[in-house]
């Protein structure tokens, strides 16, 4: 710990602002690659469709499952964008580079994360309105759904940061990434749901938004000192 | 103060015999309570008031799942020591903890589902327990899930430690966070347990149940340990001597 803040020093740039840069360089790379971007939000879209489809077109009903259907369909599609986040830095070295930088690995990749959330967790955020028009929500309760989406959203990458850290060495990862993540985003499955379903209801959803918020929080805190020490032992 | 004790618990070869000399004691203890605890539960003790003879499947039930939330702590806790001290004897036993306490957590989920079906007429009933045991049981799968998907043996330790750990920080918030969906959204469970008046002639035998199981995961945990112990040290040179002894 002491050397990596004598070596940041020495090089002058201060763990902030490498935070910043790695911020901006994986935005910028994001964005050339726009069709990547989509594809976790198509994935949104055709999830919540096969619900009506599966289920039964009446409105009515469909209102009662939406809480369900549109916070199952978040998770798998922010456990799909989850291979977006480490995969190609750590093909093309550039992940090794970070974690020899002599900056402060979490802070690297707390900005990864929160890079990854503006790109995957906040356009789903802004989506998950349209798809709960499509399940017979009211509108009046769609400031509740972009609200817990948003949150939600931050605590689902933080906590798949530690599983894609986890499984950057294995091969064909999905399943095995999905069976680490999953049980550690229940509590978020359930305040979120809960919230959507409070909103949906019109009464008001500020207390499991409250514990949404906390989780977020407390993966803020704790998520990329384990993701760092994930990444340092897969690129051993 | 000599430290020596605790150095020699980070030897393989000391642990190794150590373990071999301790199976013994903490498998016949074990025999003898669970033996023990099974006659005072299935033949002393008398029938419940409500349940009839269908409670006695609490003394497995309980002591089931009391095992899987204590071997996950035991496993959490030695995966941290490994971590951090990198001893590398923790790891192993980190590594043996899994699928012992995957078989209590499964058999607390099949006991709890068997119980269910008697008490409230069907196998799966989402009650907080149940389900926060179920995904105890993914923990569990994820885990050993990880370990085998890597080849090297330390990294396979070291990543799957980070993973154990980040695993007891998020079992209370799962726990709490299912115990309130569930409050919200089901009516209290037809069963009341109610513990504290349970006559001694049902709750001795418990203990002993309990107390066995603990026992039980001590004297499987070695034996695991040992093996783990051959399978890492196999190139070593006193492996030879200690299995031709």
């Amino acid at each position: 710990m002491n050397t990596s803040v004598i070596e940041a020093s020495s090089t002058g740039t201060s763990a902030l602002e490498a935070a910043r840069l790695v911020l901006a360089r994986d935005i910028r790379l994001a964005l050339r690659k726009r069709g990547q971007l989509v594809q976790p939000l198509a994935f949104f879209a055709i999830v919540t469709t096969l619900f009506p489809l599966g289920i039964s077109p009446e409105l009515s009903r469909l209102r009662d499952v939406a809480p369900g259907v549109l916070w199952v369909a978040a998770l798998l599609s922010s456990l799909l964008a989850l291979e977006f986040l480490f995969r190609d830095d750590a093909q093309d070295g550039t992940l090794e580079q970070h974690v020899l930088s002599g900056q402060s690995l979490t802070w690297l990749l707390f900005a990864k994360t929160v890079a990854h959330w503006l790109l995957t967790g906040l356009p789903l955020a802004v989506m998950a309105p349209l798809a709960g028009l499509s399940l017979g929500v009211p509108a009046a309760a769609l400031s509740g759904i972009v609200a817990s989406v948003a949150i939600g959203s931050v605590a689902l990458s933080l906590i798949g940061s530690i599983g894609a850290a986890l499984t950057l060495g294995v091969k064909r990862s999905g399943a095995l990434l999905s069976l680490l993540t999953l049980p550690l985003s229940m509590p978020v499955l359930i305040f979120g749901a809960r919230a959507t379903e409070l909103a949906i209801k019109g009464a008001g959803f500020a207390p499991p938004l409250y514990l949404l918020g906390a989780l977020a929080v407390l993966g803020i805190t704790l998520a990329p000192l384990a993701a760092a020490a994930a990444v340092r032992i897969s690129l051993e | 103060m000599a430290w020596t004790w605790f150095h020699r618990l980070g030897s393989p070869p000391y642990i190794y015999g150590l373990a071999a000399r301790l199976t013994p004691w903490f498998a016949w203890s074990a025999a003898v309570l669970i033996i023990g605890g099974l006659y005072g539960g299935l033949v002393l003790a008398p029938p419940d008031y409500q349940q009839g003879d269908d409670f006695r499947i609490i003394y497995v039930h309980a002591p089931s799942a009391w095992m899987s939330l204590m071997v996950y702590s035991t496993m959490a806790i030695s995966a941290g020591v490994g971590l951090i001290w990198r001893i590398k004897i923790a790891h192993a036993v980190a590594a043996g903890c899994a699928p012992i306490g995957a078989s209590f957590t499964f058999a607390a989920l099949v006991t709890g589902s068997l119980w269910g079906e008697r008490m409230w007429g069907t196998y799966w009933e989402w009650d907080p327990r149940l389900t926060s045991e179920l995904i105890l049981l993914f923990l569990y799968l994820g885990y050993m899930g990880l370990r085998s998907a890597m080849d090297d043996t330390q990294r396979a330790d070291r990543a799957s430690a980070v993973l154990a750990v980040v695993g007891i920080v998020n079992v209370p918030i799962i726990h709490y966070s299912v115990l309130w969906w569930n409050s919200l959204h089901q009516a209290p469970s037809v069963m009341q347990l109610a513990k504290p008046t349970m006559p001694p002639s049902m709750l001795i035998p418990l203990l002993m149940m309990l107390f066995g199981f603990t026992v039980l995961f001590a004297a499987l945990l070695l034996v695991r340990l040992r093996a783990e112990i051959l399978n890492r040290e196999r190139a070593a040179s006193w492996i030879r001597e200690a299995v031709t002894q």
